[in-house]
């Protein structure tokens, strides 16, 4: 780890002041991403502004039908909330698929769609939901904040503040755990909205979490496993490495996408 | 009169919970890394971003220079005070007769680079963090050479070189077994199976990473280095005798709670040599603590062979020959104890649990530019049997017969048995823990369960192994005949202090085996006095005497067989003053839980009063015994011990995802006599972890530029809880012969026995033995779309 200066403000405000005036911040969440990259010395931020304690920052409460939960918000509150559980409990158990204990109980919502690992679990159901991120300053839809390997829309100093999902018909999420990491390899997050059905996909693609069109056209057609069974995903766009080819991958992004929805049917 | 009765005794083989657990879960264990000493500074060691590189310069300027800054040392610094390379103590000749070909080893590199992870330098100072940063800013001119870290390809016309003593890289090319009788048995074969196999490259990942700090007193004159051991004596025997670091009387290693080794603390590294070295040359202790990144690079790796082998049978498939060309890769450097691993450690297990009469093996030993490859949980024996168990199934697959029967027929059933490669088998019962474990495993009840599983769509298959290996190592002349630079006994010694507890000084050394529970146990059963009476005293060269530490499940067979010697001596003793005290002839005095009696007579003496008056001296006469009661003892074992046993695997693979479930799991083990058999069953459940890790998930995997792409936890598969069921286990008895309490050893037995039942069950189950380890989702995924395509195709 390199020196860093820590900061730990109390308001929102403050803390987007000091993004705005530090030389090279860095916001603390969880640090369960941050902290080893710190630690391996693969960053070198000049000071990072550690987020717990503005209040506020972590509440889960109904917004209209579906939910607003705050950046600060841990997988493992997410995986236990009984509102999220009788809202969306397709996001409770992807929560709870999250890592282990330890990495749910310090890992945050904000943190996790902020970093935007292309293997991530909550990028594929924000966008699979069509939730809409908030920040500091604006509102962007999942589609346009999610762009690219961890990348995202997020400005310099901006912030998430939370996350408005909308509530579901039905949903569900499968994931097929890389054996080492248990990240996804491939992670599927199947949803009947009011206005169509949507399929994210993470862990697979070569730019991250992205939409499986074929999918939701045949699924907005009809809500059933019959109606993929037939599909393959062009595996040109797909992931390889070590773990698994790009055949292998969109084979699993196809059984998860199946899963999810029996779970979603369920 | 004396409160210690045989009530209070814990006997051998009683289940006992273990007494070092209290210190661990309540973390009061104390590990090198916990520990601290006045005025340390801290060591971070510059590696090797290259696979393979000459350095051209190395400037220190600017580094030296930094803040907090002692100290960065060097291979110059090193060659300028005589510090000696680091050695391979096994000597290993070729067919040829010429010695192995061994590279020079420095603890920092002299002028070239062979592995990425190797070291270049170390940079000593304040904090670690310091440490980091003036590393970063040495200046290394590398020459990148080209490198070679596949192992298929480090004996080919025009591959890189690595070192120049050793042509083609190869370290030696060595043979056991009689060919021609081999060549004469596959002239008369009515069938030969063929195999390819390659046995998979593994990281050894114990919890806690090596460490080591150095601290010179100038005082004195002399080092303490507290290390990471397995074997602090043969550490400080290679460090003063092979290194130079310090006469044997001038240096201390000490290796404190150690959390797991699998071997790899085995051996002597570069960087307790050089904390130990350096920390004279700095006036400080130098404290290096590895972190998980560094362990993958520079712990030695295990594994790693590519074989062809062939089985000669005859019509009714008895074996009558095995024919096994091995070669193995021995990484960038030979490790202390590498080239006894393919070859004494191996190719002496190719008979198996069979009556094979003929038996050849050939290996190549090449260098790689690679980490450094060594012992790791079962070494040697694991590839042995993962050969010679996969070979065997696919006989009796191809013979169309049932793998237990085709096992059964060419099973050894009389002992002792000479195999062709060495062994002499001394006891066992092989159709005994068949038997056993064919009923456990419920292996009537197979056909029924695959056919359920094809209803649900799922791939079902069981797998046999019917696994030997050779603990208890070893008798010192016999393995000296085969090369070792050392002998291989044991060392102990009992102290019975004047109030009757007892301290026993082991030269093995237990980092998780339990030594502290087992031992107590021998000494409680056989002294009648209760268990936490006795302190189990190891690790420390300055408290116990030389001894030869713990490796190849030997600290049951080999290490409690000298406590036991020592314990037949301070009986003896104890019976001499008891025939004083009682005023009987010695003759007449009997031991029996805890109390000296006269034989035909109710007077008798508890424990601990014949202990106070070895050491009052009161009663007896000086003159023909000495006071105190304190034995030492040296055993040197007989024989190898031959734990054996069957493993049975039964996999179910889901074909839309090729993940393998291992849905149950029996293991049937004859380890000999047990001392605690939970001790036994949790060696077992870690060994069948680490073998099914070794299966399904674990490889270590270098590009073709021999950068290491399973550099860490993220990359490196480990099995995990989820990924086992509730074993089934189960033991059968043969009492050992070749040592005192019967034992043969249990601490590798589930690393050897079940990567080939996995693999032999997945093979089963999707019909084809072209499955190598690991046998990963993808990799299982990908056979089962090129078999549906040949259907398909034949369709
Ligand atoms: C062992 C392990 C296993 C894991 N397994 C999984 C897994 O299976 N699935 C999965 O999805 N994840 C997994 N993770 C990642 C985990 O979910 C992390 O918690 C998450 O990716 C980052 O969240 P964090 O709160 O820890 O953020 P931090 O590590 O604190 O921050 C991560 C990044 O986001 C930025 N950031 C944080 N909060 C905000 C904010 N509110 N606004 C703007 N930027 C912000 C930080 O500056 C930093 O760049 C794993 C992590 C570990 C260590």
């Amino acid at each position: 780890m390199y020196a860093f200066d820590y900061q730990r403000p109390s308001a929102l405000d403050e803390a987007v002041a000091l993004l705005r005036d530090l030389d090279e911040p860095k916001v603390l969440a969880g640090g369960q991403t941050l902290l080893p990259t710190l630690k391996q010395r693969l960053a070198q931020p000049g000071s990072l502004v550690d987020l717990s304690r503005i209040p506020g920052l972590s509440g889960i409460e109904r917004r209209g039908e579906g939910l607003f939960i705050g950046a600060m918000a841990r997988h493992a509150q997410v995986a236990t909330s009984p509102l999220v559980q009788e809202v969306i409990p397709a996001l409770a158990e992807l929560a709870g698929m999250i890592g282990d204990p330890a990495v749910r109980n310090r890992g945050t919502l904000g943190g996790s769609i902020a970093n935007n690992d292309p293997t991530a679990d909550y990028p594929a159901a924000c966008l699979g939901l069509g939730a809409s991120i908030v920040t500091n300053a604006r509102t962007l839809v999942a589609d346009d904040f999610f762009t690219g390997l961890f990348e995202t829309a997020l400005g310099e100093d901006e912030l998430v503040v939370g996350v408005e999902f909308p509530a579901p018909a039905r949903a569900g999420y499968a994931k097929f755990r890389n054996p080492a990491s248990r990240y996804a390899m491939a992670g599927a997050f199947v949803a009947q909205m009011a206005d169509g059905v949507r399929v994210a996909i993470t862990g697979a693609g070569q730019g991250g979490v992205f939409r499986w069109a074929e999918a939701e056209e045949a699924l907005h057609a009809d809500f059933r496993p019959e109606s993929i069974a037939e599909l393959t995903l062009d595996a040109s766009d797909i992931m390889s490495d070590l773990h698994g080819s790009a055949d292998y991958r969109a084979q699993l992004v196809k059984v998860m996408t199946l899963r999810a929805l029996v779970a979603a049917l369920r | 009169m004396n409160a210690n009765t045989a009530s209070n005794v814990t006997p051998i083989g009683a289940a006992v919970r273990r007494k070092e657990d209290h210190r661990f879960i309540t973390g009061k264990g104390r590990y090198t890394d916990d520990l601290h000493r006045p005025g340390e500074a801290q060591a971070y060691f510059l590696r090797s971003p290259h696979a393979h590189a000459r350095i051209r310069s190395l400037d220190t300027a600017e580094a030296a220079a930094m803040p907090g800054v002692v100290a960065i040392l060097t291979g110059a610094e090193l060659a300028e005070d005589k510090v000696g390379d680091l050695i391979c103590g096994w000597m290993i000749h070729s067919v040829d007769g010429s010695p192995m070909r061994m590279g020079s080893h420095p603890a920092l590199a002299k002028d070239t680079v062979r592995y990425v992870g190797d070291h270049v330098a170390v940079v000593i100072a304040e904090t670690l963090n310091q440490a980091k940063d003036a590393a970063a800013a040495i200046a290394v001119d590398y020459e990148v050479l080209p490198a070679v870290s596949d192992l298929a390809q480090a004996q080919a016309e025009g591959a890189p070189q690595l070192h120049e003593v050793a042509p083609r890289n190869v370290v030696f090319a060595w043979e056991l077994g009689d060919k021609d009788a081999t060549d004469t048995a596959f002239a008369n074969a009515a069938h030969v199976i063929p195999i390819d196999v390659v046995n998979n490259r593994l990281a050894p990942n114990p919890i806690e990473p090596r460490a080591a700090i150095g601290d010179y007193d100038s005082g004195d004159d002399a080092f303490t280095l507290w290390t990471t051991s397995q074997n602090p004596h043969l550490a400080r025997l290679v460090l003063s005798a092979f290194v130079g670091i310090a006469p044997e009387n001038k240096l201390r290693v000490i290796a404190p709670d150690v959390g797991g080794g699998f071997g790899s603390k085995i051996f002597i590294y570069a960087e307790e040599t050089v904390c130990a070295w350096a920390s004279k040359r700095v006036g400080r202790p130098v404290k290096w603590t590895c972190d998980r990144s560094e362990a993958f690079l520079c712990d030695a790796h295990g594994r790693d062979h590519i074989t062809h082998a062939e089985l000669a049978l005859d019509p009714a498939g008895r074996i009558l020959g095995f024919r096994v060309k091995t070669t193995a890769n021995m990484g960038a450097y030979l490790s202390t104890f590498a080239s006894s691993i393919p070859t004494y450690l191996y190719a002496t297990l190719l008979s198996g649990q069979y009556d094979i009469p003929a038996i050849h093996c050939h290996v190549d030993a090449v260098y790689t530019n690679t980490a450094p490859v060594d012992a790791y949980r079962g070494a040697g024996r694991p590839e042995a049997t993962f050969l010679v168990e996969r070979i065997v199934e696919i006989a009796a697959r191809t013979l169309k017969m049932d793998s237990a029967a085709f096992r059964r027929l060419n099973f050894v059933t009389s002992f002792p048995h000479q195999t062709p490669v060495i062994m002499n088998y001394d006891a066992g019962d092989y159709a005994a823990s068949l038997d056993k474990a064919l009923e456990l495993a419920d292996y009537a009840g197979f056909p029924a369960r695959k056919t359920e599983a094809e209803r649900r769509g799922k791939l079902r298959g069981i797998g046999l192994s019917n696994y030997i290996e050779a603990c208890g190592i070893a008798p010192s002349a016999a393995v000296g005949s085969l090369g070792a630079g050392v002998g291989l006994w044991e060392s102990a010694e009992v102290r019975v202090n004047p109030t009757g507890n007892v301290e026993v000084l082991t030269g093995s050394h237990s980092h998780g085996q339990g030594h502290e529970t087992t031992f107590a146990q021998l000494v409680s059963s056989r002294l009648g006095i209760p268990m936490d009476q006795v302190s189990i005293v190891h690790g420390d060269t300055d408290k116990v005497q030389f001894g030869m530490g713990t490796y190849g499940s030997r600290s049951g067979a080999v290490g409690m067989s000298a406590i036991v010697k020592a314990l037949d001596k301070v009986e003896a003793k104890a019976k001499k003053i008891a025939a004083h005290m009682l005023e009987a002839a010695e003759g007449d005095i009997e031991f029996k839980d805890g109390r000296f009696s006269v034989a035909g007579t109710d007077r008798w003496l508890g424990f601990a009063e014949v202990a106070l008056n070895a050491y009052v001296a009161h009663k007896f006469p000086t003159s023909e015994i000495e006071p105190g009661l304190k034995e030492g003892a040296f055993y040197d074992p007989t024989n190898f011990t031959f734990p054996a046993g069957c493993h049975v695997c039964e996999v179910e693979i889901d074909p839309d995802t090729g993940v393998t479930q291992i849905v149950n799991f029996t293991a049937v083990d004859d380890f000999g006599v047990v001392i605690n058999p939970m001790i036994v069953e949790g060696q077992v459940h870690g060994g069948i972890a680490q073998g099914v890790g070794q299966a399904l998930m674990e490889s270590v995997h270098y590009d073709a530029d021999g950068q290491l792409v399973t550099g860490s936890f993220m990359d490196y598969t480990m099995p995990r809880a989820e990924n086992l069921p509730s074993f089934r286990i189960g033991l059968t008895q043969t009492r050992c012969p070749s040592n005192p309490l019967g034992i043969k050893g249990c601490g590798e037995a589930g690393a050897i026995a079940a990567p080939p039942a996995v693999i032999n069950a997945i093979t089963m189950a999707l019909g084809t033995e072209d499955v190598s380890m690991p046998a990963t989702p993808a990799k299982v995924w990908q056979i089962i779309q090129a078999w549906r395509a040949v259907a398909q195709a034949a369709e």
